[in-house]
């Protein structure tokens, strides 16, 4: 049994909550003699201290607030610091997401983190390297200009004096002030100090393996799941069927016959069980008798209300993301128009860990292990649910499974401390598979409309796009369920399901893209919990966008990869992603629909390109569909990526692979089903996801660019694969999907009547 | 309660449980292993997969008490961190994973596959590892590192 305390603990002179595992390698035995500021202090983010630890053997410590969501952000970090540093990779030891220790550089989302963090830990690295070769320029008696680094050892060029980091440094601090400003995303650190220039990059750039993987094959990695706190109860909540019922009265009777419960804690409308097990707990939750109330506020009673809903009711936030020309009147005066409507359902993260968190509220402090993508925002909201100062609350990121947005993982954080609190012991909080298919919030449904305008010679003059979506409830700093449900009140009306994808990869004369959150307007909470899935909104806008162009070119009849070039031409990065996904899925110019084959079986082939923030996107999709059940199975998908300077290439193909598997799975089956009195998905039998069975082969051309800064890689290629399937599917079969999941039934009714007849 | 008796990865347990408790949350809670994950609790998912007897089951399933003669094999009885088995030394190998969560039933399925057809086509891995299910979309990343680890040639 091993206890591991922080080193600000150790600082502080507080008690640690005490884990009986060893979190990560012993190096605190280097690491404790380093003094990371004044007693009592947070890290400041110009301290270079906060930033980088050099222990006595040559081992860094980097400190960061960003967390690995499974995408391997830990390693590609580690890369950019040990090339900065130039340190062997292997010195590199990253402690992520302990509010105690690490800057807030903002939440881990977006795919933002190699974008932002990575500029902030290698002006970071850079600048301490910078002051390790001032250290050895007084120690070995040389002019800097004549130091130079390999694997963590200067020397002097031509008299083969050499002192290592270690040496240098080591257990001690640099109390070196470095330039910032800003804050989180926008934070910059030591902006104007020197750094290497890619070419000649050793480290950034290779397929480095990754660091978590032989401890996860090996049972031996830590997760929230796992963590496991001296004294712990076991915590599970009881919830409604919808949002906003309140229990009316709970029967603490009809579990009495459980052995090991501690207590039904009932605070609010916030109901939950502790026992000494989990299987008691689990157990006292399920037989829990509690009459909940009927709320005022009802899910619409089917998906097409809700798309009814958002087409009728007037938004209370819209942004212009293109205003180009007179998009109006090119309309009024085009030779021809097209209209077309498109769908988009509610859908799941699907996380495949239920949430789960560790809490020990001790009086006026707590200690809170969550898989939370923003430890700090975390921190704010449990400070803020228990009334006390934000320092008095020490939040630590635990990996959980990949979450792909926000979601239950922040939940069950203060679950677990509105559990502890009422037992006042470490409360371990699982949620069961419906608890997370319930209450996960979900990607929001959005209703998409397209209007375009071509002129007497068939060129497109005018674009409008129209994107109407719920926004997101459960985002930013929003009390989440626990909180609201013991009284802490939400702000707002939500944020916008992000703007990307409505055709802004192409210029047209007269264009207007417009993103826009319709609200809910009832007295109570919108019953269904929202929040960022994924590439937030883009799978539905590049859905429209891109099925839309498809149609235009279809109308044209020109091959739709030269259609989409031609307007493109402005566009190099997005001209050059369709050309190399074009010569990667060998692909032969020509109109859509093919030509009939005769069978049951129809192949097609299908393109889309966009842009999320600033990474490129292409991909061609090559479908079957049997015209005699409208099955559809993706075969292959291509994809041509370009996401700037690559840190991690083997990384990147990783995060490209699963992006078109999650969004076939996105485009093929899923939808959450709902009526008035509540999710009917919630287990994976009633909400199936894509399986072995179905998975389509995948190829991928990186596009690198050395001169570029490295851009994300996280979600921007789930972008296009909806849209690039819906195109192979009418290209098969002459039938435009309008709506998505593009289950058989759809695809079967839009063979007979040519579209899915979704015009709103 | 009762005292109830497991072998779990060659080794001689004892513990104090009501018989009815899944053998998963006596596997984590008691025995303190993290191979075998909480994913769904109703045998759809495979992240609580352990090898019993030879076959791969729903330790969420299976009560302790009808584990209690059988010879169980968890994540950590197949290899560790300075030895893995060759499973999971292929798994590296290919990077086979993001989050991870469920490769505990992938690799175990693949075992219980492995241990009984040594080398498996594409459709039989397919087949196999079709009820464990993968979020994060590491599948054709598994299916390579099946064939490393059968020694049939992996094309990237």
């Amino acid at each position: 049994m091993n206890s591991k305390i922080s080193r600000r603990q150790v600082l502080k002179g507080t008690g640690a909550l005490v884990v009986y595992f060893n979190i990560f390698d012993p190096v605190s035995q280097v690491m404790a003699q380093v003094a990371p500021g004044a007693p009592g202090e947070e890290p400041q983010a110009a301290a270079l201290d906060s930033w980088i630890a050099i222990g006595r053997d040559g081992k860094v410590t980097v400190f960061t607030s960003k967390v690995d969501l499974g995408t391997g952000i830990e390693t590609a970090l580690s890369q950019i610091v040990a090339e900065e540093l130039d340190v062997p990779f292997k010195a590199i030891h990253m402690e992520v997401g302990d509010t105690t220790k690490t800057v807030d550089q903002g939440i881990t989302a977006g795919s933002r983190t190699i974008e932002r963090a990575g500029p902030q830990l290698r002006q970071a690295s850079a600048a301490a390297r910078q002051q390790l070769l001032k250290m050895a320029s007084t120690k070995l008696g040389a002019p800097v200009e004549q130091l130079t680094v390999t694997n963590g050892v200067v020397s002097v060029t031509g008299n083969g004096k050499k002192i290592s980091y270690g040496s240098l440094v080591g257990g001690q601090q640099f109390h070196v002030q470095i330039p910032a400003t800003g804050e989180g995303w926008d934070l910059k650190v030591a902006p104007d100090v020197h750094v290497k220039s890619p070419n000649d990059y050793k480290i950034v750039g290779t397929p480095v393996p990754r660091v978590d993987l032989p401890t996860k094959f090996t049972a031996s990695f830590v997760y929230t799941q796992d963590v496991r706190v001296l004294g712990m109860l076991h915590g599970r909540v009881v919830r409604p069927a919808t949002v906003n019922s309140k229990p009316a009265s709970v029967d603490e009777e009809s579990v009495k016959d459980i052995p090991g419960i501690v207590k039904i804690v009932r605070e609010g409308s916030f109901v939950g069980v502790v026992a000494q097990t989990e299987w008691a707990a689990i157990q006292a939750a399920k037989a829990l008798k509690v009459t909940w109330t009927t709320p005022e506020a009802k899910l619409p009673a089917n998906a097409d209300a809700v798309y009814d809903y958002l087409l009728k009711t007037k938004p209370f936030a819209q942004r212009p993301v293109v205003n180009r020309g007179n998009t109006d009147a090119a309309i009024s005066g085009g030779a021809k128009t097209y209209e077309a409507t498109f769908r988009w359902p509610f859908q799941m993260h699907g996380m495949m860990a239920p949430s789960c968190a560790v809490a020990d509220v001790q009086g006026k402090k707590a200690t809170v292990y969550a898989p939370s993508q923003g430890p700090f925002e975390t921190r704010k909201r449990v400070a803020t649910l228990l009334g006390v100062p934000e320092e008095n609350v020490q939040v630590i990121y635990r990996e959980a499974s990949g979450c792909y947005g926000r979601l239950g993982t922040d939940d069950a954080a203060e679950d677990a401390v509105v559990m502890s609190r009422a037992v006042g012991k470490p409360v371990r909080v699982q949620w069961m598979r419906e608890d997370e298919h319930g209450w996960e919030p979900k990607g929001p449904s959005q209703l998409l409309t397209v209007r375009a305008a071509v002129d007497a010679s068939g060129k497109v003059v005018a674009w409008d796009f129209l994107d109407r979506s719920f926004p997101w409830t459960e985002s930013g700093g929003q009390p989440l369920i626990a909180s609201r449900q013991v009284g802490v009140k939400g702000e707002g009306q939500g944020a916008l399901n992000g703007t990307g994808g409505g055709g802004d990869t192409y210029t047209f004369d007269n264009q207007r893209i417009v993103a826009a959150a319709i609200p809910w307007v009832q007295a109570e909470a919108f019953p269904l919990r929202t929040s960022p899935l994924r590439a937030p909104g883009d799978l539905a806008r590049v859905f429209a966008s891109e099925s839309f162009m498809d149609e235009l070119a279809a109308a044209a009849n020109a091959d739709p990869l030269q259609f989409r070039l031609r307007y493109a031409a402005s566009n190099q990065r997005a001209t050059d992603c369709l050309n190399e996904v074009g010569k990667l899925a060998n692909w032969q110019a020509r109109p859509a629909p093919a030509s009939a084959a005769s069978g049951n079986i129809a192949k097609g082939r299908g393109i889309a390109v966009c842009a999320r923030s600033t990474t490129v996107v292409a991909a061609v999709a090559e479908v079957e569909v049997d015209r005699s059940n409208g099955e559809v199975t993706v075969k292959k998908v291509s994809v041509a990526h370009d996401c700037g300077l690559i840190i991690n290439p083997d990384g990147l193909k990783n995060q490209i692979e699963g992006n078109v598997i999650q969004g076939t799975s996105r485009a093929l089956m899923e939808e959450v089903k709902f009526d008035g009195s509540g999710i009917k998905n919630l287990d994976w039998a009633s909400y199936p996801i894509l399986r072995y069975e179905k998975i389509p082969n995948v190829e991928i051309h990186l596009i690198d660019r050395k001169e570029m800064p490295a851009l994300g890689g996280g979600e921007p290629s789930i972008g296009p694969i909806p849209a690039a399937i819906a195109n192979a599917i009418f290209d098969a079969t002459g039938a435009r999907l309008r709506e998505a999941p593009f289950t058989p039934e759809r695809v079967l009714a839009a063979m007979r009547t040519g579209t899915t007849s979704t015009r709103a | 309660m009762a005292r109830i008796s497991l072998r779990v990865n060659n080794q001689s347990k004892v513990v104090e449980a009501d018989p009815r408790t899944p053998l998963l949350y006596v596997l984590r809670d008691d025995l303190e292993l993290h191979g075998p994950r909480f994913g769904c609790g109703l045998g759809q998912c495979g992240a609580c997969t352990v090898i019993m007897d030879g076959k791969a089951v729903r330790s969420c399933s299976v009560a302790v008490s009808a584990a209690q003669n059988a010879k169980i094999t968890t994540l950590e009885g197949l290899g560790t961190l300075e030895h893995p088995h060759p499973l999971q030394a292929a798994f590296i190998e290919e990077q086979a994973a993001q989050c991870a969560y469920c490769m505990n039933g992938m690799i175990l399925t693949a075992k219980v596959l492995l241990d009984k057809n040594a080398h498996p086509s594409d459709d039989e891995i397919k087949q196999a590892l079709n009820p464990i299910l993968c979020r994060c979309g590491s599948h054709l990343r598994v299916i390579r590192a099946v064939k490393r680890a059968a020694g049939e040639p992996v094309s990237a």
